[in-house]
Parts: C-alpha cells; structure tokens; sequence
C-alpha cells in the first residue's frame, strides 16, 4: 500500500467543517485517558518496587521491609480499583466516542486488546491473592503471587502500545475501494513500530511509580522523619527510577528515530521546523508559531537536524510541505514535547548527580534543596509523561489512524450535549481523585499513628466503648502478627 | 453450524454468563449493603460483603472487559450500531461501575463513620443501578431495537417493555445469587444469626425474582416476537431448567443446606442468561444482522479463538486457585482464635 496515494485518496474524502460533537469528545477521550495512565504507571511498576521491598523483608528478615511492603500493598489496593475502574471506561467510550474507528477497524486493532485483557485478568486475580493472603498463605508462596503482576505489566503495556503504534504507523489491512480488506491481525499484534513505543511507555511507568512513591517519603524526610522507614521507603523506589530516568531520553530518541519518513508534520510541529531549512535545522525552544511562521524562539544552531535525523547537513522537513488541513496544532505539539524532554533530562541529571555524589562520599538525602526536589519528582514524573502522550497524540491529528483515517469521521453523531457528559466526567474524576487523596492521606497518617486500619463499619463511639484491642480488629488481613507469628509461617 | 463465527459468538457469551454470575453476585451484595439498615443493624452485613467480594470483585470485573473486546473485536460493526443507539444506558451503567469500585475500595479504608457511610451509599446505590443499565442493554439488542446502522432512538431503544423488564430481572438475579452466596459465607464463618438473617432476605429475593422473570415473558410475547419464539421453542428447556434451579435453592435455603444452594442459584441465573442467548441464536442484533453477517475479518476471528484459548489454559487455572483459596479457612478466619473473634457490632445485641 502506497502511503502518498492513500493520503490523496482520504484528504479528498473529508476536510469539512468539524461536528459539534468532535471537541467534547476529544476533551473526553484526553481527560479519561490522562487520568487512567497514571493509575496504569502503578499497575505497571508498582508490582515490582513492592516484590523488591517485600523480598528484602524476607530475606533479611526485616520487619521495617516486610512492613512497608504490607502497606505498599494497600495503597496498591486503593489505586488498582480506581485504575480498574477508569481503564473500563476507556473499552466503553472506545465505541462511544469513536464508533466509526470501532466499526470500520475493530476487528483489525482488536487483537492485542483482547491479550491487553487476559493480562489485566492475571493481574486482578493475583492482586486479589496477594492482598488478602498477607497472614493466610506459607510467605514464600505469597511473595511468588506478585510475580504474575509484573509480568502482566509488562503484556498489557505491550499490547495497548501495539494498538498505540498502529494508530500511528498503521499496518495489517488493505484499502480497496474504501472497503478495508485482507485483515491481518497478528502484524498489528507485531506491528515494527510497537516494541519502541512500548519500552518507552514502560520505562515511563516505572518513572512515575518510582519517582511518586520516592516523593513521599522525601516529603517525610524533610519533615523531620528521619527513620530507617523513610530511608529504605525512598532508596527502593529511587533505585527503580533512577535505572529508569537514565535509561528513557535514550530509548525516547530511538523511538523517535525515522519519524521525518513516518508522521513528518508531527516531527515539524516538535520542532517547530516552519521552513524546510538549506542546511541544518536548528533546535528552536520556546517560541510560538503563528501565521506559518516561528516567532520568539531560542535558537540552538544544528541541534534539530542532529537529533532528529542524525545529520550535520540535512534539514528537518518543514511545516511548509503540508496542506493546512493535514497539520496538528503546532504549538500545543511542540511545547508538549519540549516539557516531556525538558523534564525528562532535568530528572535524568537529578538521579545522575545523586549517584555520582553518593560515590564521592556525599550524601544528597541530607540536603534540604535536593529532597524538596525530590519531594516534587514525582508531580514532574507525571507531568512529563503526560505530556508525552499530548504530544504523540495531537501531533498526530488530524488522523486517528495516520493517514487512513480522520479523527472527524470515527466521531459519534454526536451533538455538543456531550459537553453534559464531559461535564459530569469532570465532577466524576474530580471526586475519585479527592476520594482517593482524602482516604490515602488519612491512611499515612493512622499508620504514622501506629497501628493498623479498623474497619469503618459502625459508629465510632461504639468502637471505644467495646474491649480495645486487636479482638475488635474484624479483618485478619488488618490485625498487626500476633507475637507467635502469623498463621502459616 | 460450528463456524469460527459461532466459536467467537459462544466464546462472547460465555463471557457474558461468567459475568453475569461472577460479577453479578458483586453487584448483588450491594443490593444487600443498601438494604442493610443504618450503621449499627448494618454493620455485619456490611463487614461480611467485604470479607466476601473483596478478593475477588476485581478479577469477577475483568469478564465485562472481556466481553467488550470479544465483541468490538469479533463483531465491530454491531459493536458501532449499539454504542451509537444505547449510549444513554451505556453511560449510565459505566458511571455506576466507576462509583461502585472507588468507593467500595475507598470504604474500606475509611477513616471516620461518616466517610465509611458516605462511600457506603455511593458502593450500595451504583452496584444496584450498573446492573439495571445493563439489563436494558440485553433488553434493548434482544428485542430488536438497535438498527444494523446505528445511531437508533437513544430514548425508546431501551425506555420499552423488554428493556425495562430485563434491567429488574437483572437487578434481582444479582441481588438473589449475592443472597445465596453471602448465606453461605455467614454460616461457613460461623455466624449461625448472620447466616438465618441472610437466608430470610435470600427467600424472599429469590421468591420476587422469581415471579418478575415469568412475569417477563408476558409483554416479551408482543413486545420481542423473534425472542419469544426462540424461548419457548429452541430455549424451552433452559428456561425449564432455570425454573428447576430457582426452585430447588429456594428449597435448599429453607432446609438450610446454603452450599448445595450456592450451585442451584448459579444454574438458574446462568440458565436464564442461557435462555435468553439461545432464544436469540442466529441473531447478534434481533431482526437487524445475524452471527455470520456481523462477524469481522476471518483472520481475526482466528486470532480471538486462540486468544480465548490461552485464556482458558492460563487464566482458568489461576481463577479458580483465587475462588479456592477463598473458600479455605484460613482465608475466612477460622485458623487459631478463630471462632471467638467476632466483630465487635455482634456485641451490640449483648447490650442492655
């Protein structure tokens, strides 16, 4: 399939005006799907840290491990629901926002969806055994259970970012006559493009757990709460973030690598490449495009040409080339990824300076500035991932399949009610995130209490009334080890 | 007959049954929750929902993701038609799914009586209304009302006879297999009064649900023809069988044998569920396009068949593991002080 006839064969088809629909659809898509990843980034990578903490427990016979661990599971618990919750919503509003994407290409992209959900179901399932099987099953056995969720992470991230990969390099049918035929589901399972994105993707994940988890108890530290807890709390997550941030601005630039040939106006719009230059592009940051023209920008000679196509000479094609119609908007694109990069490079070098003063013998955890930066790692995590995504995605536009097929015609018929429902999305994941805030916080701060989590069912002053002790405690999972040991150790 | 369609379309309804009975019984306990009295009366009942469906509501959950990519996958067009004609139910059942998730996880780690109650009403409230807005969903596509094309009435599509029925035969098969399934999770943690307390709302939401499915059948006769023919005629037996099972748990739960009950709830809501996938057999949207003309591209149809075979040899194994460990008594507090340890509300009765 030859893509330029396939370009000239769909720009005929549409270029209209948009439906009143489109936008709160899209405003829809953004904040439901912006919402879930961060919950998937600890779905992702959150098994991992806890079996890591919950090993050294064991092994070492550390109670501090073993009970950070415990906790760490909890916490898990509160953000797995939400994540289940938020990720179902995306399968629904897949066919609600977008039918005619689902219609015209379900059963092409449908596949690694379908192993997406047979990971998710490993996943639920052994969550469900190692959360409640603290106490109930011989510990080696236990530890074994959060294994399946690590790995699970790893497919289901494979296989989201495969449908991801195709939307932008789509592969596996044929367009004959509009009709979409000789469908080839496991090359969009394997499609070239998917395992760069999804190491990217996944590097990411354990960014945004590592760091996030690390800024609490940085925040705890300069707080004053200077205990082994905090220590170890911060250096298990850091270390997984520290692998990661230095890894990512690599994997990132291979991932970005032939983008000039794949998607050349999204590569224009992250470069802010106005013109097609005679020689070398330079790297422009800041700035803003208005008019077909690049204004105001920092301008680092070479440096655009360099990265992007890996040459001294040859320029990065320009917004020039295109029809209007075919371009994303260019300055939400650009400075997207100027921040994902921007942060991406300030945490790589946050974690680089750590380790290299922790070899000349100097210890960061002591100094105030860097756990205030630290304490913030994790809100700079997100906000780069999330950026990311911003800028694969609206550089993308105005195709939801690139080059096959415009955002406009997978759009429901929808009329601008759907701002009613974009409306209620927003008090609806308002609430989830307070729900979550307000139950997390409070559960730091029980346990920084001491003690373990009662139930909440019943009133209160009853609580007090009854014998005090773990004998009110009606969930085993919640009753601290009783000094004999847990049952089954 | 054995087509790789018909693969894929049984291969979708049996996800669709699993759900119905895994994740309906977790939308049932809600029922309960809702209905169990303000925090004091409550508070065991509450206490044993979440004992019951807290290991397991995540992974019971994972079936309605399944059924949704069988069916985009498999079927996409007929996946487009529904969404773009039922997307008022669809909606609404997906905001009582996300509000009966969070805040049942919120609940558990509630902090003050207020929250606990607050996140309380939100859990009980939306596992009752996800159910319902599903059922019209089955309502809607089985009666005929989503056009092959889509984009049908987004109101009468499903505010009909059928719809409306099978939105409370959902409600009450949920809230009559939770029933039975809690009863039986009360006596085997040893709380006989718990247990009679269970077994007396389980009697008489099975009775009621009974007697709403046949009274179903009714307006199904003029209101769904093409399902009503299929359910007296190629269904007849299911229906029957389901009649049977409803029955015998009834009978079961009054001579108080709550395990063997467990087994004849589950057959009678799965035999209803049958009834209603076989009454409508060849169709994917009743008297609009059938299995073989909605099917997607062979290829992926294939694909879907090996994926569902996995499935079966990977997850089936660790599922059932999760529902056995569930079952074991370490795992319903009965190791060590085990029977003592009552929640501290069974203590409240003791009180002058």
């Amino acid at each position: 399939m030859d893509a330029t006839q396939l370009l000239a064969q769909a720009s005929d088809a549409v270029a209209a005006a948009d439906p009143a629909g489109l936008l709160p659809a899209r405003q829809q898509m953004a904040l439901s799907l912006g919402w879930h990843i961060i919950l998937a980034c600890f779905g992702v990578a959150f098994p991992a840290i806890i079996f890591v903490m919950h090993l050294r427990g064991i092994r070492k016979d550390d109670p501090v491990a073993l009970n950070l661990a415990k906790r760490w599971g909890k916490v898990s618990a509160v953000l797995f629901a939400i994540g289940a919750v938020s990720g179902t919503v995306l399968s629904f509003e897949m066919g609600l926002l977008w039918p005619g994407l689902m219609g015209t290409y379900g059963d092409v992209l449908g596949l690694p969806f379908a192993f997406e959900g047979l990971a998710f179901f490993l996943e639920a399932i052994f969550l469900g055994i190692y959360l409640y099987g603290w106490g109930r099953m011989p510990q080696k056995l236990h530890l074994l259970m959060v294994l399946p969720m690590a790995i699970t992470g790893v497919i289901g991230t494979y296989c989201v970012l495969a449908v991801n990969a195709w939307m932008n390099v789509p592969v596996g049918f044929d367009l004959v006559d509009g009709e979409v035929t000789n469908v080839q589901p496991w090359a969009v399972l394997f499609n070239p493009h998917a395992f760069m994105q999804f190491a990217h993707m996944w590097v990411a994940a354990y960014m945004v757990a590592g760091f996030s988890i690390a800024a609490v108890y940085a925040a705890g530290m300069l707080k004053g709460r200077r205990d082994r807890h905090h220590r170890l709390g911060f250096m298990v997550p850091f270390a997984f973030a520290t692998i990661a941030a230095l890894a990512q601005p690599f994997v990132g630039h291979f991932l970005g690598e032939g983008l000039a040939e794949r998607q050349p106006a999204k590569l224009a719009s992250f470069e802010f490449a106005d013109t097609t230059e005679d020689g070398a592009t330079p790297l422009r940051i800041g700035g803003v495009y208005v008019d077909g023209e690049v204004k105001w920008a920092i301008e680092v000679p070479y440096l655009s040409s360099i990265a992007s196509m890996g040459s001294l000479t040859e320029p990065v094609p320009g917004l020039d080339q295109f029809p209007e119609e075919d371009e994303p908007p260019v300055n939400l694109t650009h400075y997207a990824f100027q921040a994902m990069i921007g942060i991406g490079l300030l945490l790589m070098a946050a974690v680089a300076l750590y380790w290299f003063l922790r070899w000349r013998r100097r210890e960061l955890l002591d100094n105030k500035w860097f756990l205030r930066f630290m304490a913030v790692s994790g809100i700079l995590a997100v906000v780069a991932m999330e950026a990311g995504w911003i800028a694969t995605e609206v550089g993308r536009q105005p195709w939801i399949v690139y080059g096959v097929m415009r955002t406009t015609e997978a759009a429901g018929d929808h009329s601008s009610a759907l701002w009613l429902v974009y409306g209620g999305s927003v008090v609806l994941y308002g609430g989830m995130t307070l729900g979550a805030i307000v139950v997390l916080r409070s559960m730091a701060r029980r346990w920084r209490k001491g003690g373990d989590l009662p139930s909440p069912y019943g009133p209160k002053t009853l609580a007090a009334e009854g014998p005090a002790g773990a004998d009110v405690r009606d969930c085993p999972d919640e009753r601290e080890a009783p000094a004999g040991g847990e049952a089954g150790r | 007959m054995m087509t790789v369609e018909f693969a894929v379309a049984a291969a979708l309804f049996a996800g669709v049954l699993f759900y119905a009975v895994l994740g309906g019984a977790d939308f049932g306990s809600g029922f309960h929750d809702l209905t169990a009295g303000g925090s004091r009366r409550g508070a065991e009942v509450r206490t044993l929902i979440d004992h019951s469906i807290g290991p397991v509501w995540e992974a019971n959950h994972v079936w309605l993701i399944y059924v949704l990519v069988t069916w985009w996958t498999g079927f996409p067009e007929s996946f487009a038609a529904a969404m773009t004609t039922l997307y008022v139910p669809f909606v609404l059942a997906l905001v009582g799914i996300v509000l009966r998730g969070a805040s049942f996880a919120f609940r558990k780690y509630s902090e003050t009586l207020w929250q606990a109650r607050l996140f309380g009403i939100v859990f009980a409230t939306s596992s009752v209304l996800a159910p319902f807005f599903l059922g019209t969903i089955a309502g809607a596509l089985a009666s005929g009302r989503v056009p092959a094309g889509g984009g049908g009435d987004p109101w009468s599509s499903w505010i009909a006879p059928t719809p409306l029925f099978t939105g409370a035969i959902s409600v009450g098969t949920c809230a009559f297999l939770a029933g039975t399934f809690l009863t039986a999770d009360a006596a085997r943690r040893g709380q006989a009064a718990l247990a009679e307390r269970m077994r007396r709302r389980s009697l008489v939401v099975g009775a009621v649900t009974g007697v709403v499915v046949f009274a179903g059948l009714i307006p199904i006769e003029h209101d769904a023809p093409t399902l009503w023919e299929g359910l007296v005629g190629r269904a007849a037996p299911v229906i029957a069988l389901s009649a049977l099972g409803g029955i015998a748990t009834l009978v079961l739960l009054w001579r108080r044998r709550f395990s063997p009950a467990r087994g004849t709830a589950v057959i009678a809501v799965a035999a209803v569920m049958a009834g209603w996938g076989i009454g409508q057999y060849p169709w994917v949207l009743v008297d609009q396009v059938t299995i073989a003309e909605a099917a997607g591209a062979p290829a992926t149809m294939q694909g879907l068949l090996v994926a569902v075979g996995i499935a079966a040899v990977v997850v089936g194994p660790a599922l059932g593991y999760l529902f056995y460990l569930t079952q074991t008594p370490q795992w319903n507090g009965q190791e060590g002080e085990g029977r003592e340890r009552v929640h501290w509300s069974a203590r409240l009765n003791d009180r002058p």
